[in-house]
């Protein structure tokens, strides 16, 4: 129920507030209501037809990089 | 899939394996409670626990929104939409769980109601529009990830003067959930919390805080994927080695310490607490669910049809009300793949892909 995927935004109608989001190539429409200033090419978490959060880049790439560093402690 | 190949590399889960492995003290027991059925989902499908040391213990929580829905409120929908002749909209989870009478949202669609699957609550508002002379109900539950779209939903039908549709609400809150597991009477041991990934998307790492300090229980909220639950178990440990109870944040690409602000406001504007809410499993729980508040009655399906409070029982011997306060376990389940299984399910936990009994008949029984 609570389950979302990141999706990137590849269109946008600003009238609407719809959006199409792209999941591995395959297109869904989603609401941009519950999100602000998110443009094309973000990726967003979709959970049933909404959009509920920006995913962020950097972030992402800090938790990775404390995988590795796990990985690293595992080797001492 | 970018997000998501990332957060499921064999190698690094070893890697992890490895690092929990050389972390824990092989002189006490890690009693994990994953709270939300989506983590229990990738525990048992991606083998976590078979990563784990044997001292490390998943204990399985209430975080499924289909399995805490006492069956008196599918009744509620069953009745609704056989004696109002009213199209109902629900989310297809909801569709097997098991009814009085051994009836379901399923079996009254056979029979000839007019229920329909719907994927988002914007299909919901599009039934309404399209059918003008009829009532459509939208059987909303879930907790605060699934909450603002209802809230959107109700928004856009005033905004329209849809005045054809109405919501049966049920949302109910992460935290009452949580702080009602750590009151119990008879509490199960815990001895730290796996926090919730999306729920904490809308509402943020703060409304945790104040079961790590005065219960002093360490949370870390955790992503959905494998090496996330991993990650976050690891940091559980560290911080029960170290004597510490904080709230941590491994899901920090989608989770920030105020959570989504624009949602909040709008539950806020929409919904109000309820005194008390009956869950599966968990009993009355205080403040824990939402009614729709007084400014958009108009919406509220409870008073639009006057809908009684049903009391039912659950299927005998079915132990999902055990297993949903983590007392049990799905395998202590007589029921478990005799008569119970996700084809015909007994009980709410074996219905949703998020449940725990449905989670381990899936992936789990076939453990070595």
């Amino acid at each position: 129920m609570c389950l979302a995927l990141p999706a990137q935004i590849v269109a946008i109608d600003s009238i609407t507030g719809m959006a199409t989001a792209s999941v591995d190539n395959v297109k869904v429409e989603v609401s941009l209501a519950l999100v602000d200033e998110v443009v094309i090419g973000d990726y967003v978490l979709v959970h049933v037809g909404y959009a509920l959060q920006k995913i962020d880049e950097d972030e992402a790439l800090k938790t990775l990089a404390l995988f590795a560093e796990a990985g690293l402690m595992s080797q001492a | 899939m970018k997000y998501i190949s990332e957060f499921r590399q064999q190698a690094l889960a070893k890697q992890l394996a490895n690092a929990i492995a050389q972390s824990v003290d092989v002189n006490r027991h890690y009693r994990l409670m994953e709270f939300c059925g989506g983590h229990t989902h990738a525990i048992f499908r991606y083998g976590v626990q078979d990563l784990m040391p044997d001292n490390v213990e998943f204990i399985h929580g209430p975080g499924c929104p289909v399995c805490v829905l006492p069956t008196g409120r599918i009744d509620n929908a069953i009745q609704l939409v056989e004696q109002h002749d009213v199209i109902l909209c629900t989310y297809a989870d909801l569709m097997r769980v098991p009814a009085s009478g051994r009836n379901s949202l399923l079996k009254a669609k056979a029979n000839g109601a007019d229920i329909r699957m719907i994927y988002s609550t914007q299909d919901a508002l599009k039934i309404a529009r399209d059918n003008p002379t009829q009532q459509v109900v939208f059987f909303a539950i879930g907790f605060e990830t699934t909450t603002p779209p209802t809230a959107v939903a109700i928004k856009q039908a005033q905004a329209e003067q849809l005045t054809n549709f109405s919501v049966f609400c049920n949302h109910v809150l992460t935290p009452a959930a949580m702080q009602a597991i750590l009151d119990a009477p008879q509490p199960v041991a815990i001895d730290a919390f796996l926090g919730p990934s999306h729920v904490s998307t809308v509402i943020g790492n703060q409304p945790y805080e104040v079961f790590a300090e005065r219960y002093a229980k360490p949370i870390v909220i955790a992503g959905f994927e494998p090496l996330d639950v991993m990650q976050s178990a690891l940091m559980l440990i560290l911080q029960l080695n170290e004597g510490r109870h904080v709230v941590e944040n491994e899901y920090s690409r989608a989770v920030t310490q105020q959570g989504n602000l624009k949602a909040q406001a709008l539950m806020q504007e929409i919904f109000e607490l309820r005194p008390e809410f009956e869950w599966r499993g968990l009993g009355l729980i205080p403040n824990s669910a939402l009614k729709i508040k007084a400014s958009y009655t108009d919406f509220d399906a409870e008073l639009r049809f006057a809908m009684p409070s049903i009391k039912a029982a659950d299927v005998k011997g079915c132990e999902c009300p055990a297993i949903l306060r983590g007392a049990k376990k799905p395998q202590d389940c007589k029921l478990l793949g005799t008569v119970c299984t996700p084809e015909n399910p007994m009980g709410s936990c074996m219905v949703s892909s998020e449940g725990a009994c449905a989670a381990y008949w899936s992936y789990g029984r076939v453990r070595g």
